[in-house]
């Protein structure tokens, strides 16, 4: 890693905990070269170039499907193995055990721990293997790959989207340092209080427990922040709010899996950062921005792949750090 | 940002070179954007944190204290450790416990058993809620750091009765649950010298329980069981518990010999006794959390 990904690293930590994303001071000589270049490139050529490959761009969902039906898979595994008693999978997303590994979210562990202040080894093997799991798989790719909330969160913003793009509703964002201060609030309470408050409106949790042991009317909690993303906020819960989503990405400072981003072929189109819910991770994007040639997003990204599903010129990609140096 | 947004949209030339030393002052428009924008954080800010707070509500309104399943920690501790999984649930073969929904007043997510309409009959043999959780919130033996209210412990282990000839005849519970009480003894058929036929709670009754003398390891709907007794005493035929109710003989302040259940110290509050009381209102309950009084 040179200098400036470093630097982008550290300043991608920053970002995720809700600081704004800045023009870097500077760039790699490799990536300056890359950037002049595009600026004396004809502005013409570029966008029949861009308009091309759009047209021949067939929206790929590739990503977005295989995400859904892990997703869907792993929440039916808990309703299956419940409803058919095959004691494969027990429990919910906040703890469970897999064939008699147990397995503890993360946030819900650190909520009980800090409430409760006595740990037992079963909690204390539920997350470390839990956490070893993230840091494999991507952080805060618990989100969307896993958690049942981001898939009602995402059909709410494609609502969302639609009534935005027939100007019935405006998109209002919403200040990002928000979830840092709701996660240092949630835990305060759960310290001073001795009790699991968030687990109480936890939508990921309400939800898992709604689809295994069924629905009740915690529901009417969820329905309202569906209701409130779809005609005020976009993605506001997972945006701005979600305390597990930090846990995770700071899980994901740590990942070797990563979504990477190369300079040379981007169009700069930024299409990416139109369907990214956390599209501060992809200001490199941006004209002039990129450090270096090749700059993995940082720690916020939850790897849903959506970036690499629209992006037309392969810019962005599925990326394990290291691996490609190892083959 | 929106603003970024959507500049970025078309290949724009890039941003003016950076390394000014001080930007210059916002315009009207950008002022007024970051206003609102500071506006709608504080508004989310107040919705969420208005939510959270919500949370603590069910706390709040517990009328009354919940029958937890066996093994809880007590009250404050065990809703701090509760991770809201419901492995307890899933193991439980006659699905005694519940999670709690929103206004059930117990916090949500957070196990109780309803002991009228399905307690807990131990034909798990083993408390396997207890095994099951991974938090230890239900606990066979409790940190020492925590301290153990006075008669909550119980006296011995207590002895299941469907496994009293087994070379380990105990439940791993040192703590009671709570303790059965005649709480309505002008109900009670046994005070009041009757018998009872039929099914115990009647046809439509949905819960369950083990019978030795039908099924050593599946438990059967009690709907299905037809009782016919001279003398009520339902309570103490089913109670799975050695020694914790007996029909005894016992006089009235006016000298009057009559029959009467009494719950002796061995009661776990397993609640098997409210579930078989025949009598509408239940004659006998479970005091969740209630502690031994000599």
């Amino acid at each position: 890693m040179n200098t400036f990904l470093r630097k982008r690293f550290l300043e991608q930590i920053l970002v995720m905990f809700g600081r704004e994303p800045r023009k870097p001071e500077a760039v790699s000589e490799e990536a300056r070269q890359i950037h002049l270049v595009k600026r004396t490139t004809n502005k013409e050529k570029l966008q029949a170039a861009a308009a091309h490959a759009e047209a021949h761009m067939n929206t790929s969902h590739k990503w977005r499907n295989r995400r859904w039906i892990t997703l869907a898979l792993v929440n039916l595994f808990f309703v299956f193995s419940y409803y058919f008693d095959v004691q494969i999978l027990e429990g919910a997303l906040t703890a469970s055990r897999f064939i008699g590994f147990h397995l503890i979210d993360l946030n819900s562990a650190l909520q009980v721990m800090l409430a409760h202040k006595h740990i037992i080894t079963n909690l204390l093997i539920g997350t470390a293997t839990v956490l070893v799991l993230w840091i494999l798989f991507g952080g805060r790719s618990f989100c969307s790959w896993v958690c049942p909330y981001h898939l009602l969160a995402e059909w709410a913003e494609k609502i969302h989207l639609r009534l935005m793009r027939e100007k019935l509703v405006t998109d209002a964002p919403v200040d990002r340092r928000l979830r840092t201060v709701f996660w240092i609030v949630f835990a305060l309470l759960a310290v001073a209080t001795g009790y699991t408050v968030y687990e109480a409106i936890s939508p990921t949790g309400i939800v898992s427990r709604a689809l295994i042991y069924g629905p009740g009317l915690a529901l009417l909690w969820v329905l309202a922040l569906l209701v409130f993303e779809v005609f005020f906020v976009r993605r506001a819960w997972c945006r701005y709010a979600c305390p597990i989503g930090l846990t995770y990405g700071v899980v994901g400072i740590f990942t070797p899996l990563r979504i990477k981003y190369t300079l040379e072929s981007c169009f700069h189109e930024g299409n990416c950062r139109k369907v990214c819910l956390v599209p501060h991770v992809l200001d490199t994007v941006i004209k002039g921005r990129a450090v270096h040639t090749e700059v993995p997003i940082g720690p916020d990204c939850t790897r849903c792949g959506l970036c690499v599903d629209v992006c037309p010129t392969g810019s962005l990609t599925f990326d394990v750090k290291g691996l490609s140096k190892l083959l | 940002m929106s603003n970024e947004n959507k500049t970025d949209e078309p290949p724009v030339p890039a941003e003016k070179p950076a390394g000014k030393p001080k930007p210059p002052p916002l315009s009207r428009a950008k002022r007024q954007e970051l206003r609102r924008k500071f506006l709608r954080t504080l508004l989310l800010t107040g919705g969420i944190v208005g939510a959270g707070l919500s949370g603590f509500l069910p706390l709040v309104y517990a009328r009354k204290p919940r029958l937890r399943p066996p093994g809880a920690l007590d009250e404050k501790d065990f809703l701090a450790s509760c991770i809201k999984c419901g492995q307890c649930v899933q193991v439980c073969p006659v699905q005694a416990i519940k999670l709690a929904d929103l206004i059930d007043g117990v916090g949500v997510g957070a196990p109780y058993i309803d002991a009228r309409s399905q307690a807990c009959d131990f034909s798990c043999d083993a408390v396997q809620c207890v095994l099951a959780c991974p938090t230890g919130s239900l606990t066979y033996n409790k940190p020492a750091f925590m301290p153990v209210r006075p008669g909550a412990q119980l006296a011995a282990k207590p002895i299941l009765i469907p496994k009293e000839k087994d070379p380990e005849p105990t439940l791993n519970l040192s703590e009671r649950m709570g303790v059965a009480r005649l709480t309505r003894p002008e109900m009670c058929l046994a005070i009041k010298g009757k018998g009872f036929k039929g099914p115990a709670r009647g046809h439509s009754f949905r819960g369950k329980m083990r019978y030795m003398r039908i099924d050593r390891w599946k438990p059967v709907p009690i709907a299905e069981v037809r009782y016919e007794v001279e003398e009520c005493d339902l309570c103490v035929r089913e109670c799975p518990i050695k020694g914790a109710i007996s029909i005894e003989t016992v006089y009235a302040p006016d000298g009057t010999q009559r029959k009467s259940p009494v719950v002796h110290e061995p009661c776990v509050g397993c609640g098997v006794c409210e579930m078989i009381c025949p009598t509408e209102p239940v004659s006998i309950e479970i005091v969740p959390r209630e502690v031994w009084r000599a």
